[in-house]
C-alpha cells in the first residue's frame, strides 16, 4: 500500500495540469447554468480541444486514440478536471461507457469506424438500454430485430435515454431471438439515429427539465456488420457498458460532492441559527462532519476498487456498492443544505432571493433521481447479495 | 497509488489468519472469557514467538520494525478472532504510547520486555467524568507520586505497568507496587476485562509530557478501528453462511431481498470501514497533514458501522442470534466497547468539525 503518485503518475499530472492551464476555457461559469440544449456546442468545442491536446478519452488504448492509462491516472485526470472546475465533454456517454465496450467487443472495422468520431465529438453517443417495461429487469426488453437480408428491422421503444435529442449514434439493446430464455435472446446494435424510422421525444422529469429522451422505433433498418459482439450476446455486452457506469462514476462525483460541503460550510458559516451560526450549530455540525467523512471514504472505496480492477483488468460487481453509496450520500448532502437555508431552500433559479441560483433546490429534487438512474439502490444490493456475497438470486 | 497491499503484507496477513484460526478458536474465546483476566500464557508466549507483540516497535528493542499499515492488518485478524486478552492494551495502546514519549533508557527498560513477549502493559486515561478530551483530565503528580482513581482501564489485572494519562504528562506505575489497586468493572465484552485503578500515592515515572502522546494514541484509535472491521467482517461471513444454509417457507432465507438487502449493507459497511482504517494508518505513517481528521473519519465511520453491522447480522440469525450459544453477541459486545472507546462517533464527528469547519478553508481532508 502506498498512496503516494509513483514517478509516472506525477508526470502525467503535471503534464496535464499544465495543459489546463493554458487551454481550459475561462468563461464555463457563464455557461454552466444553462440548458444542455444551449451550451451543448460549447461543451463539443471543450472536447475537441481536448482531443486535439490528446486528452479526450485517457483511458482508451493508445492504438485508438487514447493513452492507456491506468484507473489512477484516470482517477488524477478527473481529479485536475474537477480542480480546476473544467467543463464537462460533450460526449460523455460515448468516451466513458460506449466507447470501451466497442473497443472490448467490436470488430477491427467498427473500432476504426466509430472510436475517432467520439474522440472527436462528431458523433455524440447515446445509450438504448430501459423500456417503458423492462427497467431493472432490463433482460425482460421487447423492443425487436428481425433479421431481413442483410439488416435487422427494429421495431419498438426505449425510455430514459441522456443525449437522444442530440444522439447521432445509438447502443441499442434489442431482442434478436424471442425463443429464448431472456437473457439469452439479445444482441446488441449500433444503430444510425437519423436512419428513417427513428423517434426521438423529451420526457420532461421531475426537475421541470427535459434531460432525457423516449425514442420511438419503427421498421428501421440497422445493416448487420452494426452488430457489437455476437448476435443474441447481447447481455454480456450491455453488461459491460453498465459496469463502466458503475465503477467509474463515483471518481468524477468526488470533487463535486467535495465542492457541495465546502459550499454548505460557507453557507452555514453565515446562516443565523439559534443565537449563533448555523457553523456553530452543534447539530449541524455532526450532520457536516457525517456528510464530510462519508465523502472521503467514498474517495477511498473507489481507490480501493481501482487497485482491486488493476489485477483483474475489468470492473467488477463491487462498482454496486460504489452505486449505493454515492446515490444516498448525494440524498443526504442535498437534505443537509435544505436544513441549513431553511425556507430559502426551496427557492428556484427564476427567483431573485434563491441562493446560489436556485441550485439546492434543484439539486434536492434531481438527487431523487440518483438512487434510481444507474441501476436502483434495490438491483445494485440484488448485485451485490449475488454476485459478490454469493447468495441465491432473488429475483 | 496502490491501495491494495503487497505481497509481504498478504503474507503477514494471512499468516495471522490462520495463526489466530489455529491458536485461538471460538472454543478458547468462550474458555478465557469465563476466566476473571481473559488472559492465556501460554497464547502470549506463542503472539510473542510471531514477533507480534514487537511488530511496529524498533528493532534496536528487540521489535519487528514494521509500520503502521502491518499493524492495521495484524488487528484486523485478531478482530476477526476475537482475540481476548491484552494484546491490544499492550501493544496498540501503551507500547505505541511509550515508544511515543519514552527516553531511550526508558524504552529500553519497558519496550524491550513488551517485545520480548515478558510483560504487558496498559493506559489508564478516563477518570470518573469519563471524558476523552484531554484538557478534562485532573490527576497529577506530587511529588513523583499519584493519588486518585482511573476507569475503564483495560487489562489492568494482567499488565505488568500501567502508563498514566496525568495532567502534567504521560507516567508509568509498576501495577504490583505500593499503593496501586485494581478492580475489575463488570461490563458487557467479556473478553476485554475493564478495571477501576486506584492510586493511593503510588510512584509514578514520568514517561514524557502530554503532547507527545496524541499522535499515539490516534495510533491506537486506528488498531482500535481496524480490530472492528475484522469483527465485522466475521459477523458479515458467519450471517452471509447462516443465510445460505437456513430455510424458511422452503426456500434459504439469504433468497429473500429483505435478507440479501441487509447482506449488501453489511458489506458496504465493513468494506467502507476497511478503507477508512487503512488510509488512516497510511496516514498517519506517513505523517500527511490530514492524519488526524483521517482517524477521526475512521472511527466516525466504524463507530456507527460496528454496530449496524452487528443488529443486522443478529437480526438476520433471528432466535438463533438471540441465544448466548450463538457467536454473534461476543463480536456484538466487542463492537459495543470499542464504539466507546477513544470517543464515539458523536465525539469524533465534533472533532472532525473542528479541524474542518472551524478553520478558514476546508482543511482536513485531502483532494
Amino acid at each position: 500500500m502506498d498512496l503516494n503518485l509513483t514517478r509516472e503518475e506525477a508526470a502525467f499530472r503535471d503534464e496535464f495540469r499544465s495543459w489546463l492551464a493554458t487551454n481550459v476555457p475561462r468563461d464555463w461559469s457563464a455557461w454552466r447554468e444553462k440548458p444542455l440544449e444551449e451550451s451543448f456546442s460549447y461543451l463539443r468545442a471543450w472536447q475537441r480541444r481536448l482531443h486535439e491536446g490528446g486528452w479526450a478519452a485517457v483511458s482508451w488504448p493508445t492504438e485508438y486514440g487514447g493513452r492507456s492509462a491506468t484507473l489512477m491516472q484516470q482517477a488524477i485526470f478527473w481529479e485536475e478536471m474537477a480542480r480546476v472546475e473544467a467543463p464537462p465533454m460533450a460526449n460523455a456517454l460515448g468516451l466513458g461507457l460506449i466507447g470501451p465496450t466497442i473497443i472490448a467487443y467490436g470488430t477491427e472495422a467498427q473500432k476504426k469506424r466509430f472510436s475517432p468520431r467520439i474522440l472527436s465529438a462528431d458523433e455524440i453517443w447515446c445509450q438504448g438500454f430501459s423500456e417503458p417495461n423492462a427497467g431493472s429487469d432490463l433482460a425482460a426488453l421487447q423492443t425487436e430485430a428481425r433479421l431481413d437480408g442483410g439488416y435487422y428491422l427494429v421495431n419498438g421503444q426505449k425510455v430514459w435515454t441522456s443525449y437522444g435529442w442530440v444522439g447521432d449514434w445509438c447502443e441499442l439493446v434489442v431482442r434478436t431471438d424471442p425463443t429464448a430464455p431472456k437473457h439469452k435472446g439479445l444482441t446488441v446494435l449500433l444503430v444510425d439515429m437519423k436512419s428513417p424510422g427513428v423517434e426521438v421525444r423529451p420526457l420532461r422529469q421531475m426537475t421541470g427539465e427535459s434531460e432525457f429522451n423516449e425514442l420511438f422505433f419503427r421498421d428501421v433498418r440497422v445493416p448487420v456488420e452494426n452488430v457489437l459482439g455476437k448476435v443474441n450476446d447481447g447481455w454480456t455486452v450491455a453488461m459491460s457498458t453498465l459496469m463502466y457506469e458503475r465503477g467509474s462514476y463515483g471518481a468524477r462525483l468526488h470533487l463535486l460532492f467535495k465542492r457541495n460541503i465546502s459550499r454548505l460550510i460557507q453557507l452555514a458559516r453565515t446562516v443565523p441559527r439559534n443565537g449563533r451560526t448555523a457553523a456553530e450549530d452543534p447539530l449541524i455540525r455532526q450532520k457536516l462532519a457525517q456528510c464530510l467523512a462519508e465523502i472521503e471514504i467514498m474517495r477511498l472505496n473507489q481507490l480501493r476498487a481501482f487497485s482491486r480492477i488493476t489485477a483483474t483488468g475489468v470492473p467488477g460487481p463491487e462498482g454496486s456498492i460504489q452505486k449505493i453509496f454515492w446515490s444516498e450520500l448525494n440524498q443526504r448532502v442535498q437534505q443537509l443544505a435544505q436544513e441549513i437555508l431553511g425556507p430559502y431552500g426551496q427557492l428556484l433559479a427564476a427567483d431573485s432571493h434563491a441562493i446560489d441560483k436556485g441550485v439546492w433546490s434543484y439539486g434536492y429534487l434531481r438527487t431523487r433521481g440518483n438512487t434510481i438512474e444507474a441501476g436502483t439502490s434495490e438491483v445494485q444490493r440484488n448485485i451485490t447479495g449475488h454476485f459478490v456475497l454469493g447468495l441465491p438470486r432473488s429475483y | 497509488m496502490e491501495f491494495g497491499l503487497n505481497e509481504s503484507q498478504e503474507i503477514l496477513r494471512d499468516s495471522a489468519r490462520s495463526f489466530f484460526a489455529g491458536e485461538c478458536p471460538m472454543s478458547e474465546v468462550r474458555r478465557l472469557m469465563a476466566t476473571d483476566s481473559a488472559y492465556d500464557n501460554s497464547l502470549w508466549r506463542k503472539l510473542a514467538e510471531q514477533g507480534y507483540t514487537g511488530i511496529i516497535f524498533p528493532e534496536e528493542y528487540g521489535g519487528v520494525g514494521l509500520g503502521k499499515v502491518e499493524l492495521i492488518l495484524l488487528m484486523e485478524e485478531a478482530g476477526r478472532a476475537l482475540l481476548p486478552g491484552p494484546f491490544f492494551s499492550t501493544v496498540a495502546l501503551a507500547g505505541s504510547v511509550i515508544d511515543a514519549v519514552a527516553t531511550a533508557e526508558q524504552k529500553k527498560n519497558y519496550l524491550a520486555p513488551i517485545c520480548r513477549g515478558e510483560a504487558r502493559a496498559t493506559m489508564a486515561i478516563l477518570e470518573a467524568a469519563a471524558s476523552w478530551e484531554l484538557e478534562d483530565l485532573q490527576m497529577a503528580a506530587v511529588n513523583g507520586k499519584l493519588s486518585g482513581e482511573k476507569l475503564f482501564v483495560s487489562d489492568a489485572a494482567v499488565a505488568d505497568w500501567i502508563l498514566v494519562l496525568a495532567r502534567d504528562g504521560v507516567f508509568l506505575v509498576d501495577r504490583k507496587s505500593v499503593g496501586v489497586t485494581t478492580l475489575p468493572m463488570f461490563s458487557m465484552d467479556l473478553t476485554r476485562k475493564l478495571y477501576a485503578v486506584q492510586f493511593n500515592n503510588a510512584p509514578a515515572e514520568k514517561l514524557g509530557d502530554l503532547a507527545g502522546s496524541p499522535s499515539a494514541l490516534d495510533l491506537a484509535t486506528t488498531a482500535l478501528v481496524a480490530e472492528m472491521v475484522g469483527g465485522m467482517q466475521r459477523t458479515l461471513d458467519l450471517t452471509v453462511e447462516y443465510a445460505k444454509t437456513r430455510k424458511q417457507f422452503g426456500k434459504t432465507i439469504g433468497s429473500f431481498q429483505a435478507v440479501q438487502h441487509q447482506c449488501a449493507d453489511m458489506y458496504l459497511e465493513t468494506e467502507s470501514s476497511r478503507s477508512a482504517a487503512y488510509y488512516a494508518a497510511w496516514a498517519l505513517e506517513e505523517k500527511v497533514p490530514d492524519a488526524r481528521a483521517a482517524v477521526s473519519i475512521a472511527k466516525i465511520y466504524a463507530s456507527d458501522a460496528g454496530r449496524t453491522v452487528g443488529n443486522r447480522g443478529i437480526q438476520i440469525h433471528g432466535g438463533m442470534g438471540f441465544t448466548w450459544e450463538n457467536d454473534l453477541h461476543l463480536f456484538y459486545r466487542r463492537a459495543k466497547a470499542s464504539e466507546t472507546t477513544f470517543g464515539d462517533a458523536t465525539f469524533h464527528r465534533e472533532r472532525l468539525a473542528r479541524l474542518t469547519i472551524d478553520t478558514p478553508s476546508v482543511a482536513g481532508m485531502s483532494a
